[in-house]
C-alpha cells in the first residue's frame, strides 16, 4: 500500500464473515470493470467470492435512464459461499437511476454510498424522482454515506494529462477505492492492472489518482471510518483462479480436444450470452483450434458438421434463436451419427426476449426441437466452474456414441464468475478415439455397422482409403448405410437410435443425494439454480427442517438410479427458471407428482426464495399430520 | 494413400441405382465428373462431393468417392467445415437453383467471398425438380408453374452475375450437352485455389424441358453459344462473324464486319475488378440469343483455409503449441495452503 495510507489511527475494521456488495451506475460508468477489479483483489486475498454482473441489452441506452443501468454484485466471504448473495449489505449508485432500479434489493439498514455530484435536477428527473432522495428522508431506513465523486475525481487527476470527457471516466475507479477502503482491500493489484492494462499513459495515471483519492478520501473523512474486514476463507488447498462460465465452457473444449487428441473445430454466429464462448477460443489458435465466424447459426452447425465429417471434434455454440436455426441441421447430425457438441447459454425468451439475463427455457426445446423422432442426450452445467467438465462430459459422449449432444448453459453461468480449483489435468479422461481404417465385414466397410455395446457407428474420415462412403439425410439401411424407405428398417432404425441414446444412462455417473437422506422432501434441480437450491437447503436444514437435494447434471438420458431416489421422498419440488419443464420430464418419465417451483423473471433464483418455499412444504406437512 | 491412381470410370461409380428421369441432363453431368476424376491422379479418397436437396443434390450417392447428401440449401456451409478442417481435400458442392440461389444463397455468397477452396457445381434447371415443377430464383418472368399459374412474377437471378457479384475468384458457365466443354471447364476449375463456382445448365426434361434449346438447338446453337477465351477476342458465329464489345452501357453483340476485329472485347479472366465480367455476364437473360460459356473470371486471392493454417503455424511459433496447464493459469492465480 502506499505511503500516505500506512499511518492509521482510525478505528479497527469490523471483521465480518461476507458481504454482498452491488456496484451500479450507468451504462457508461464503468461498473463492470469496477465490480470484477474488486472481486480480483477479494480473490487475490483468498476471500471465496461469487458474482453476478446484470447490464441491459442495449450498449449504451440514453445516459441517466432506468434503462440504462448496469450492475455488477459480487459476494465475498470468509466461508464456502454458493450464490452472489440475495440482497446487497451495500449498494454503491453512482446517479439516481442507478438508486432508484436498486434501493428496493438492498437489506434494510444497509450501506448506501452515493456519487452526490449526479444527483442535479436533470439526472433526478430522467430517473422519474420528484424529490431528491438524498434529502427527503425516503432514505432513512439505509446507511447512507454521500461522496462528491465527480468533483473529486476532478480534482485527483490534474496533471495527469487527460483532457475534456476523460476526465470523469475515471470515476468509476474513485468508487473502486473507497470501497476498497472500507472493505479494507489491498490496491495494488488493482494498480499493477491498471499498468499491464494502460502502460505508461495518462489514462494509467488518471486511473491510478483516482483511486488512490477514493481510498483516501474514505481514510480522512470521518463518515467513512466505520470500516469492515472479510477474513480469508479457508477453501480446500489448492491452486484457484476465478472464472466464468463462458470462459470454462471454452476451456473446457480445448480440455477435451486435448484428451481426445482431435483438433478442436467452433463454428459459431455471435449471440449474447454465448459470444464470449467463440471469442475466447478465437484467441486460441496456438492449440490448433478452428473458429469459424459463420453468416448465421445455421451455416455455424453447418460448418460443424462438415469439420466433423472431416474427423474433428466439432461444436458449435449459440443461445436459444440460434438453436431454434440449428434445428435441421442438428437432425442431419443425429441421421449421419455423427459426433457434435452444441452449446445453448439461454437466455429469456421467447424471441429477443431478455437477451442479457438468465432463464432455463430452452429445456423442452433441447429436448424435442426436432422434427421426427430424435433423441439426444442433453447435459448441463451447474456452475461457472462445472462448465469446465461438462464440455468434456459433452465430449465424451458425443465421441463415444457418435451423437450431437446438447450441452445447456445460461447467461448467468456465463457472466458470474467463481474461484475455480484447478483441476488435477492429469485426471481427465482419455478420450482418444479410433477412426476406421480398414474394411469391418469381410472386405467391404459398412459405415453403419454397430459396436454392439455402445450402438456407436464406425467413423471413417474422408482421406482414408478404402472407405469411401455416403452419408445423408434420407433413411439409412441398417449396417450398409445406403438409402432405404423399407417400412420395417424405419421403424428398425428409429428404435434403434433412440436405444443408442438410452443406453448411455448406464454410463453416466448416478445422482448423488446431498443433506438428509431420511427427508421426507427432495428439492430437484438442474443448471445454474445449483447454489440458490444449495444454499435454499442449508438454510432449511438449519433451521431443523429436513431436505435432501438432488442436482441433475444428465438430463437425457436420466441417470439410470434417478427413479428410484425419487421413489424414496413423499415431495419433490422442482426450482426451475421457467415454467416448469423439468417438472413435467419427471411427472411424464417417473409418474411422480412433482411441485414446480418456478420463477422467469430474469433473475437467477434467491437462496430465500427457496428456502422459504421448502419451509411452507414442511410446514404444511406438519399441518396435516 | 495410394500415390498414383489409374482410375476409370467405373471406379468413381457405386453399386446405387440411378434414379433420375430417363433423359435427365443429371446423367451426362455424372458421366463428364466420373470420367473427369477418372483422369486426374489424384486418390479416390482426397475427393469428398457434399451436397444440398434436390434431384440433382442425390449426385454425392453416385460417386465412389467421400460424400454427403446434406440438408436444402445448406452444402457450401458443410462443405466449408470439410475444406477448413483438411485442405488436403478435394472438396465439390453439388447444388441445384433452388437449392443454391433459394434457401441457400445466404452461404453460397459467404462461402464466394471468403474464397474457401471448393468446387461448386451449380446445376441450373430453371425449376423445383425434386418437389415436381414450381418456379425457381432462374425461372424467367412469366413461366407458368403449378405455383404461378399466372405466370412467374418473381425478377429471376443470372447466377454467374450473382456470384461476381460476391467477388468470387472462380466464375465460369458450361451447359450439361456440350460435353467437350464440361470437361475444360471442369479441369480449370479444379486446378483454380479457392472457390471456383460453374454454373451448368442443365436439361430438366420432366418439368422445363427445352429451356436451353436456344443453345443446345441444331439450327440455334452456332449462332448463341459465345465461348469465352482467355486473351482471345470475344466472337462467335458459325463464321465468327459475330463479337463482343464493352463500352460504357455494358456489353453488346456487334457484327465484326461492322466496327472491326480491333474494337472487339478481347476477354480476360485474370482482370482484377470484376466489372467486365460482370458486364458479360448481363449479355443474355433466360437465356435467350447470344450466351456467354467459359470461365467469366480466373483469379487469385489467398484461400480462407490457407490463411487460418498460416494463422495456427504463426501463433504456433510464438506462444508455442498450446499447453492447457498455462491456459487454466492464464488469467492469475492464488493458492490456499
Ligand atoms: C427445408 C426444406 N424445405 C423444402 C424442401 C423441399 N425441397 C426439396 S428439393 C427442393 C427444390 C429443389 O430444386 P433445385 O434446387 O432447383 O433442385 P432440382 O431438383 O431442380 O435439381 C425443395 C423445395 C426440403 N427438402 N427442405
Ligand atoms: S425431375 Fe427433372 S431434374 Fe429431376 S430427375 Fe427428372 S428430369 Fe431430372
Ligand atoms: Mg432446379
Amino acid at each position: 500500500m502506499s505511503e500516505e495510507t500506512t499511518a492509521d489511527t482510525r478505528p479497527e475494521p469490523e471483521p465480518i464473515d461476507d458481504v454482498v456488495i452491488r456496484f451500479a451506475g450507468d451504462s457508461g460508468d464503468g461498473m463492470q470493470l469496477a465490480g470484477t477489479r474488486f472481486t480480483a483483489s477479494s480473490a487475490l486475498f483468498g476471500n471465496d467470492l461469487a458474482t453476478f454482473p446484470n447490464f441491459p441489452a442495449e450498449i449504451r441506452a440514453p445516459a441517466g435512464t432506468l434503462a440504462g443501468v448496469s450492475a455488477f454484485q459480487v459476494h465475498i466471504a470468509d466461508w464456502d459461499i454458493l450464490t452472489p448473495g440475495d440482497s446487497p449489505d451495500c449498494l454503491v449508485a453512482m446517479n439516481p437511476a442507478a438508486l432508484k432500479a436498486n434501493i428496493g434489493d438492498v437489506v434494510k439498514g444497509g450501506l448506501v454510498i452515493v456519487n452526490s455530484d449526479a444527483f442535479d435536477e436533470r439526472n433526478l428527473h430522467k430517473a422519474g424522482y420528484e424529490t431528491n432522495p438524498l434529502e427527503d428522508g425516503s432514505l432513512e431506513s439505509y446507511h447512507l454515506l454521500t461522496a462528491p465523486m465527480e468533483q473529486l475525481t476532478k480534482e485527483a487527476v490534474q496533471g495527469t494529462g487527460v483532457k475534456g470527457r476523460e476526465v470523469l471516466r475515471s470515476k468509476n475507479f474513485f468508487a473502486l477505492g473507497l470501497m476498497s477502503w472500507m472493505y479494507q482491500r489491498p490496491l495494488d493489484p488493482v494498480i499493477d492492472w491498471i499498468e499491464s492494462k494502460f502502460g505508461d499513459s495518462p489514462v494509467a495515471a488518471a486511473n491510478t489518482a483516482a483511486l488512490k483519492a477514493g481510498y483516501n478520501y474514505g481514510l480522512t473523512t470521518e463518515a467513512f471510518h466505520h470500516t469492515y474486514s472479510v477474513a480469508p476463507a479457508t477453501l480446500p488447498a489448492g491452486e484457484y483462479t476465478n472464472i466464468t462460465g463462458n470462459q470454462s465452457l471454452a476451456w473446457g473444449l480445448v480440455a477435451a480436444s486435448q484428451a481426445a487428441g482431435l483438433p478442436l473445430f467452433y463454428g459459431s454466429y455471435p449471440i449474447t450470452p454465448a459470444s464470449s464462448i467463440l471469442e475466447a477460443l478465437a484467441r486460441l489458435r496456438n492449440f490448433g483450434v478452428r473458429t469459424f465466424q459463420a453468416e448465421d447459426e445455421i451455416a455455424g452447425i453447418g460448418t460443424s458438421v462438415g469439420a466433423a465429417f472431416a474427423g474433428h471434434l466439432a461444436a458449435t455454440g449459440t443461445s436459444g434463436p440460434g438453436l431454434a436455426l440449428k434445428s435441421e441441421a442438428l437432425s442431419l447430425a443425429l441421421m449421419a451419427e455423427l459426433p457434435l457438441i452444441v452449446v445453448d447459454v439461454q437466455r429469456g425468451g421467447p424471441s429477443t426476449g431478455l437477451p442479457t439475463k438468465v432463464e432455463q427455457s430452452d429445456l423442452l426445446f433441447a429436448m424435442y426441437g426436432r422434427h421426427g423422432e430424435a433423441p439426444l442426450p442433453v447435459i448441463a452445467a451447474a456452475t461457472p466452474s462445472d462448465a469446465f467438465e461438462v464440455a468434456i462430459e459433452a465430449a465424451r459422449i458425443a465421441l463415444k456414441y457418435m451423437t450431437p449432444v446438447i450441452l445447456l448453459s445460461d447467461g448467468y453461468i456465463a457472466n458470474s464468475s467463481e474461484p475455480w480449483r484447478l483441476p488435477d489435468l492429469t485426471r481427465i479422461p482419455d478420450l482418444t478415439v479410433d477412426y476406421a481404417s480398414g474394411p469391418n465385414q469381410g472386405d467391404s466397410f459398412l459405415p453403419y455397422l454397430r459396436d454392439p455395446e455402445t450402438l456407436a457407428r464406425p467413423w471413417a474420415v474422408p482421406g482414408t482409403p478404402g472407405l469411401e462412403h455416403r452419408l445423408g439425410g434420407l433413411e439409412k439401411q441398417d449396417g450398409t448405410g445406403n438409402v432405404s424407405y423399407d417400412p420395417m428398417n424405419h421403424e428398425h432404425m428409429t428404435i434403434l437410435r433412440e436405444e443408442k441414446i438410452a443406453r448411455i444412462a448406464n454410463d453416466i455417473s448416478p445422482v448423488e443425494v446431498f443433506g438428509d437422506q431420511d427427508a421426507d422432501l427432495l428439492v430437484l434441480g438442474w443448471g445454474s439454480t445449483f447454489g440458490a437450491i444449495r444454499a435454499g437447503v442449508n438454510r432449511a436444514r438449519k433451521r431443523e427442517g429436513k431436505v435432501a437435494h438432488v442436482h441433475l447434471r444428465h438430463i437425457n438420458p436420466f441417470p439410470a438410479n434417478l427413479g428410484d431416489v425419487l421413489a424414496r421422498f413423499e415431495t419433490v419440488l422442482v426450482p426451475e427458471l421457467n415454467r416448469g419443464q423439468l417438472s413435467r420430464l419427471i411427472r411424464a418419465r417417473y409418474l411422480v407428482d412433482a411441485i414446480s417451483q418456478s420463477k422467469v423473471q430474469g433473475q437467477p433464483f434467491k437462496a430465500t426464495e427457496i428456502a422459504m418455499r421448502i419451509m411452507q412444504l414442511l410446514d404444511g406437512k406438519d399441518e396435516r399430520s | 494413400m495410394t500415390d498414383t491412381a489409374r482410375y476409370t470410370r467405373a471406379d468413381f461409380q457405386t453399386d446405387q441405382e440411378v434414379r433420375w428421369c430417363p433423359g435427365c441432363g443429371d446423367y451426362t453431368i455424372l458421366a463428364s465428373v466420373q470420367n473427369f476424376l477418372a483422369e486426374l491422379d489424384v486418390p479416390r479418397e482426397n475427393h469428398v462431393f457434399i451436397s444440398g436437396i434436390g434431384c440433382s443434390s442425390r449426385f454425392p450417392y453416385y460417386m465412389n468417392t467421400y460424400g454427403m447428401h446434406s440438408i436444402h440449401g445448406r452444402a457450401p456451409a458443410i462443405a466449408s467445415g470439410v475444406a477448413a478442417a483438411n485442405p488436403d481435400l478435394h472438396v465439390w458442392v453439388i447444388t441445384g437453383d433452388g437449392d443454391a440461389l433459394s434457401i441457400g444463397g445466404n452461404h453460397l455468397i459467404h462461402a464466394l467471398r471468403r474464397n474457401i477452396n471448393i468446387t461448386i457445381l451449380l446445376f441450373n434447371n430453371q425449376i423445383y425438380g425434386l418437389t415436381k415443377g414450381q418456379y425457381s430464383p432462374t425461372s424467367e418472368v412469366g413461366k407458368r408453374t403449378k405455383t404461378s399459374p399466372m405466370g412467374s412474377i418473381d425478377w429471376p437471378f443470372n447466377p454467374v452475375s450473382l456470384a461476381l457479384g460476391a467477388e468470387a475468384t472462380f466464375v465460369a458457365r458450361t451447359i450439361d450437352m456440350d460435353r467437350a466443354h464440361t470437361a475444360e471447364i471442369l479441369t480449370a476449375a479444379y486446378e483454380h485455389e479457392g472457390a471456383a463456382f460453374i454454373e451448368i445448365y442443365q436439361n430438366c426434361n420432366v418439368f422445363n424441358d427445352k429451356a436451353f434449346i436456344e443453345l443446345t438447338g441444331r439450327e440455334t446453337r452456332d449462332a448463341n453459344r459465345i465461348y469465352l477465351e482467355h486473351g482471345k477476342p470475344i466472337v462467335f458465329g458459325k463464321e465468327d462473324d459475330k463479337g463482343v464489345i464493352v463500352g460504357p452501357d455494358g456489353a453488346q453483340v456487334v457484327d465484326v464486319a461492322d466496327v472491326g476485329i480491333d474494337r472487339i472485347q478481347v476477354h480476360d479472366a485474370k482482370a482484377p475488378e470484376p466489372g467486365v465480367a460482370f458486364a458479360l455476364s448481363r449479355l443474355s437473360v433466360g437465356p435467350h440469343g447470344p450466351t456467354p460459356l467459359g470461365i467469366f473470371r480466373d483469379v487469385s486471392r489467398p484461400t480462407y483455409e490457407r490463411q487460418l493454417t498460416d494463422q495456427i503455424a504463426q501463433a504456433q511459433d510464438r506462444q508455442g503449441p498450446g499447453d492447457l496447464d498455462e491456459l487454466v493459469r492464464s488469467l492469475g492465480t492464488w493458492t490456499v495452503e
